[in-house]
């Protein structure tokens, strides 16, 4: 593993973002558009009196942290399409650049990412609904660690179909988080789901992590059973992904699509 | 007899069922400007990724630069590059940013200077600091061809390297690459459509048809097999089927 080889694949999405607004626009126009348009109704429901207790902080909150993977799984899906539109994919794959040292640049530079729209997510809930996300406490950083974990797992497997099935699987660098959305109790309890769609919540680490979060702003109790049952999760699906990774680029190599994914 | 520097035994390629590439082997020895010549559908590109790791062999053996390609692949590709007419380079970035980048990824040393005489060498040093999304396709040619050369080669693989350059370019880069590869013993691997190209720039020739070879030698020795008056007339007969 050489870190100079790390260091200039995020150098060479750096001075991408450096330069391009429509990509800066790509980590902050969405987390602002969903704060503003779910913020300001909340707040509407708040101040009609029909709000259930909490409810601004549950949402603004749940809002706040579904951003943070979302935008971990962007960081590796679209960082990665990134190379495929440029025509860039061979030059990289033809250099000496390990699998590994592709996977951990683009694990850091959805980092940055989530950093950055995180960061910016919480100011504005701050100045606008005076919504401090700090409030959950120093739990904030293990929630914020596993939601991370997640949306890497998310986004290693749909770049892995995107190098397989090429552009009809670019849509899953988009949709496949907000599919598993709906089952992973982001803005409501687990115990509001059909009983049959339950154990499917259940084995999804985001679930635990929302749910350990209205604990919290409820409570003011760190749910360190949930932290444990989503941290073993995400290590599960976590080397599950990259497993999948490894496979399908075996397969990718073995079909010789590598050259039909860098031109296409 | 020079070193060996390239040796390929038995290689198979096969994609369900389909043979691309039939039980080939050559070699190639250092400072050899060796083409690849051949119809559509010859086996010409899956042979380049072949020897570039982008496939996985079905069978057979790749030697490279005295290393088995499958299991050294990092300290072989370190010592060789690519450059093809079909790949680009990240539009929003500058020729030097990008520049830049490969040269970290092959760890040069000096980077900078490296960067601003290869420049200078394709003559797209004004252009240092433009976007790559503002280079015509023989600028983006030869911005390829400068990333192909950061890591000072010992091995080129080139893939229609001036299909997209005029001809006063494209005959400077051939006259750079003989150069280059005099004054740093580079072995070129070279394909072109170019006939006439490929007899004056190459020192052997591999005539892929159907994924086998049906020729290997000089292109003088090529021609004379095939009764042929130049490299067209020969490719002609074979990709009509009228080769004897």
């Amino acid at each position: 593993m050489k870190f100079y080889r790390i260091a200039a694949l995020i150098q060479r999405h750096g001075y991408l973002y450096q330069r391009s607004a429509p990509r800066l626009m790509e980590i902050f126009f969405w987390p602002l558009v969903d704060l503003f348009v779910w913020g300001f109704i909340t707040l509407y429901f708040a101040q009609s009196q029909i709000a259930l207790p909490r409810f601004v902080t549950f949402f603004l909150g749940a809002l706040i942290l579904w951003d943070i993977l979302y935008r971990a799984q962007q960081g590796i899906s679209i960082s990665f399409l990134e190379e495929v539109w440029s025509k860039n994919l061979l030059n990289l794959f033809v250099s000496p650049m390990r699998p590994s040292e592709f996977l951990i640049a683009l694990m850091t530079i959805s980092v940055v990412k989530m950093l950055a729209a995180g960061l910016v997510s919480a100011a504005i809930a701050w100045f606008c609904y005076s919504f401090n996300v700090f409030l959950i406490g120093i739990s904030l950083i293990p929630f914020v660690l596993n939601l991370l974990v997640m949306g890497w797992a998310i986004g290693i497997v749909s770049m892995s179909a995107i190098l397989r099935y090429g552009q009809q699987a670019e849509v899953l660098a988009w949709g496949l988080g907000f599919l598993i959305q709906p089952f992973a109790a982001v803005f409501y309890p687990v115990s509001v789901l059909p009983e049959w769609i339950q154990p499917i919540a259940r084995i999804i680490p985001a679930s635990h992590i929302f749910e350990g979060m209205r604990s919290v702003l409820e409570t003011g109790r760190i749910p360190y059973q949930e932290l444990v049952i989503a941290m073993v999760l995400n290590a599960v699906y976590l080397s599950a992904s990259i497993y999948f990774f490894y496979y399908n680029l075996r397969v990718v190599k073995d079909k010789g699509l590598l050259l039909h994914r860098g031109v296409e | 007899m020079g070193k060996r520097v390239i040796e390929v035994n038995n290689l198979t390629k096969s994609f369900d069922g389909t043979l691309a590439v039939n039980d080939i082997s050559f070699s190639i020895e250092q400072g050899e400007i060796f083409g690849f010549l051949g119809p559509n559908g010859a086996g010409k590109t899956t042979l380049i990724q072949l020897l570039l790791g982008l496939i996985t062999p079905t069978s057979g053996t790749i030697q490279i630069l005295g290393m088995d390609l499958q299991k050294n692949r990092e300290a072989i590709l370190s010592q060789v590059n690519f450059s093809s007419t079909y790949i680009s380079m990240p539009s929003s970035l500058t020729l030097s940013e990008n520049l830049l980048v490969f040269a970290k990824l092959y760890g040069v040393a000096d980077a900078q200077k490296k960067i601003d005489s290869l420049l200078s060498l394709f003559e797209i040093d004004r252009l240092k600091f433009t976007p790559t999304s503002h280079l015509s396709s023989g600028q983006m040619t030869r911005l390829t061809l400068a990333k192909a050369l950061l890591n000072a080669p010992k091995i080129l693989f080139l893939d229609e390297p001036t299909a997209s350059l005029d001809p006063d370019i494209a005959d400077k880069t051939r006259t750079l690459l003989k150069a280059i590869r005099h004054e740093n013993k580079m072995t070129i691997l070279y394909t072109s459509h170019n006939m006439k190209e490929m007899q004056e720039i190459s020192d052997r020739i591999v005539f892929l048809n159907q994924g086998k070879i049906i020729a290997c030698g000089t292109p003088n020795e090529i021609i004379k097999n095939f009764d042929g008056e130049n490299l067209e007339d020969v490719f002609l007969k074979v990709a009509r089927g009228h080769a004897s």
